[in-house]
């Protein structure tokens, strides 16, 4: 079934068309810089190689974050947390591989804990020198945080802005936790000065290519999850749910359930996404618990169009790109760019990129479902019942004198 | 009164929203098997009424069983929806990014839980059973259309077939024609009584040809208590009730 599908046309083709992009650019760009010579005009230079890296740990972020808000209505303004803590649980395996070759030599103890005067490793970095334990950590940390803060948020039945606030605050939260040096965690300086991973040399062209095919490899394996998971039963109630939440209550759903799974999956996908990204950067610091950070993330998702899958990834990387070269030109005024974007794409490209691709494109799919989006955003209640019209003249009596007032969504 | 025999038992039933008494001491009970027709004024609490037995709103005083046993205060809306109670809401909701069938599947009957879901296979009884209800509803030649598509009219008929498909013991069914046709309204009463030959129904309508048109007891509810329950032509020659509906 899922195969047949996989190969079907469509919106479903597109899904085939970007992993077999992810999986070729995963094989060429390591190739193009591990085994053409630097003067040729094919050779992709190293730096390019640890950008684009990182641009793809962005997107499954973005595509992470696509899951619950584009698909269940979750508007989570603390991804970037979940993105975080998996990138912690790396660096602390990173950390633990220098061994003795940090400055002050100590076997044991990392840099910043020598100089913080620990005497022994706290009990939360044992096992950290081991790199199953560590992606074991990489999954399950994300992934309680998420299913812990689910379990109460969608229980209390916490939605909507209220909902978004508290994601905001939870990552906030985890920020000024992460800044303090008594946590054990580097303080504000973070974890760095990685040297190797898996017996690899962190700098090095080859590991850095294979961190980089990493990313795109793992990118494609959540976009054919993602797109597995959307197109199941599963996923229908997903959207269900973000249509008419107290619809599927009655019908015998646990809409909190639903919420839940898909909650945990993504802060899983965003944990992944942190992991991939520490050793490709070198450094991870409480300022990936930045809340401008989390929302930066709904930016991208808006951009390439949310509930689209692919749109996500290619949100994440435009405007990463974009971010980039402005930096570069006008570094001060990123943030207005960034704001003004994410204004203007509300206002004039409400679907984002993909949405308006299919526009254009007279997909007849797209097209209805963009003026659904246009007939339930503006009047639901347009068909106001007649009811009265037609009860007036017959007993008992006339109540039409009262007009029926638009029921509010139950 | 006794329990037994009951689908549906309220007593002394209240409730208040910031100190208005939407539920007033209200007592009502539907016997297995039963269809009731529900009528009153805007207002009166016949929704809120079906908000109590589903679970959305709890009650401040009063008992409501179902089943003659199960307390139904004790319950959320999913569990009181598996034990069997189905409902239709007022403004009609179905799930509009979805097609027809996709809308019947969800509602279909069997497990609830997540897993089972996200490894469904759609099985031939399965697309029997939606053949069913799209031939009962005449949706059969929009089953690949988006629910948002559907008129009025059809997505009440949607939300009635939904229901089907869930296959409950009881039947909320609020305001089921606002927005048909006369014909269509006709229909619906006829699907109605169809179903109500082995289901337990609650009709809240303002129609009242189409009340005439089910024939079954009327129950009338008036600032969140009973004002008047018999056959239709009783109740409409009922005073009180003539009195407030012409107004005070
Ligand atoms: N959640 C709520 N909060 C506050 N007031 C409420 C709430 N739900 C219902 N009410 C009030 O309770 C009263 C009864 O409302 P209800 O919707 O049950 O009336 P109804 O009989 O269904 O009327 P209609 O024929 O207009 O549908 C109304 O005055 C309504 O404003
Ligand atoms: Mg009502």
């Amino acid at each position: 079934m899922i195969t047949g599908r996989f190969f079907a046309a469509g919106a479903d083709r597109r899904i085939a068309i970007t992993i077999f992009i992810l999986l070729a650019v995963a094989f060429i760009v390591p190739l193009l810089n591990l085994a053409v010579s630097p003067t040729s005009a094919f050779y992709v230079p190293s730096y390019v190689v640890a950008l684009t890296g990182k641009y793809l740990c962005y997107a499954l972020l973005a595509l992470a974050l696509d899951l619950v808000w584009g698909y269940c209505g979750i508007l989570s303004l603390g991804h970037g947390a979940f993105f975080a803590l998996g990138g912690y649980a790396m660096g602390m395996y990173l950390m633990r591989q220098i061994g003795s070759r940090g400055v002050y030599g100590n076997p044991l103890l990392p840099d910043f804990m020598v100089f913080l005067n620990y005497r022994e490793l706290p009990w939360f970095w044992y096992g950290f020198d081991h790199f199953w334990f560590a992606a074991i950590m990489v999954l399950a940390v994300p992934g309680l945080l998420a299913f812990i803060f689910g379990w109460f948020a969608f229980r209390s039945r916490v939605t909507g802005v209220y909902l978004s606030i508290i994601t905001q605050a939870m990552t906030y939260a985890l920020l000024l936790a992460f800044f303090r040096n008594d946590m054990g965690f580097g303080g504000n300086n973070g974890l760095t000065d990685f040297k190797d991973i898996l017996g690899f040399n962190v700098q090095a062209d080859a590991t850095r290519s294979a961190l980089f095919a990493a990313s795109a490899v793992t990118l494609a394996l959540a976009v054919f999850v993602t797109w597995a998971i959307v197109g199941s039963k599963y996923g229908k109630l997903l959207m269900a749910v973000r249509d008419a939440e107290s619809r599927t209550r009655f019908l015998g759903w646990r809409a909190e359930n639903v919420k839940l799974f898909a909650f945990t999956v993504s802060a899983v996908m965003a944990g992944i996404a942190g992991a991939l990204y520490v050793p490709q950067v070198g450094i991870i610091n409480p300022g990936e618990f930045e809340p401008s950070n989390s929302i930066e993330v709904v930016v991208w998702a808006a951009v390439g169009g949310r509930g689209t899958i692919v749109g996500p990834i290619i949100g994440a990387l435009v405007v990463n790109a974009g971010k980039s070269w402005f930096t570069g030109v006008l570094p001060e005024f990123w943030l207005f760019a960034l704001g003004g974007l994410f204004v203007a794409v509300t206002l004039f490209l409400p679907k984002g990129i993909v949405g308006m691709w299919d526009s254009w494109r007279g997909n007849a799919k797209a097209l209805r479902a963009a003026s659904i989006a246009e007939e339930t955003g503006i009047d639901p209640d347009v068909p106001a019942p007649p009811k009265i019209v037609r009860s007036a003249a017959r007993t008992p009596g006339d109540w039409s004198a009262s007009s029926p007032e638009p029921q509010p969504a139950e | 009164m006794s329990k037994r025999n009951t689908i549906l038992y309220l007593d002394g039933v209240s409730v208040s929203f910031d100190g208005f008494r939407a539920i007033n001491n209200l007592s009502l009970v539907l016997d297995k098997g039963e269809m009731r027709a529900i009528i009153g004024p805007n207002g009166a609490g016949k929704t809120t009424m079906m908000d109590i037995v589903t679970g959305k709103t709890r009650p401040d005083a009063g008992e409501v069983y179902f089943d003659g046993e199960i307390d139904l205060t004790k319950h959320d809306e999913a569990e009181i929806a598996m034990m069997g109670i189905g409902r239709k809401f007022q403004k009609p909701t179905v799930f509009e990014s979805h097609t027809i069938e996709e809308n019947l599947m969800l509602a279909l009957k069997g497990p609830r839980s997540i897993f089972p879901a996200l490894f469904h296979r759609r099985s031939a009884a399965e697309v029997r059973q939606i053949d069913d209800i799209l031939g009962i509803t005449r949706l059969g030649d929009k089953r690949d259309e988006l629910a948002a598509n559907l008129s009025h009219g059809q997505k009440q008929w949607l939300e009635i077939g939904m229901l089907l498909a869930q296959d409950p013991k009881l039947l909320l069914v609020d305001e089921p024609v606002a927005g048909m046709t006369d014909a269509e309204t006709e229909e619906t009463a006829r699907l109605l009584k169809d179903i109500a030959r082995d289901h337990s129904v609650i009709v809240v309508e303002h129609d009242m040809h189409f009340v005439r048109e089910l024939g079954v007891k009327v129950t009338c509810l008036h600032e969140g208590s009973v004002l008047s329950e018999g056959s239709l032509d009783f109740v409409s020659a009922d005073e009180r009730v003539v009195e407030v509906y012409l107004g005070r």
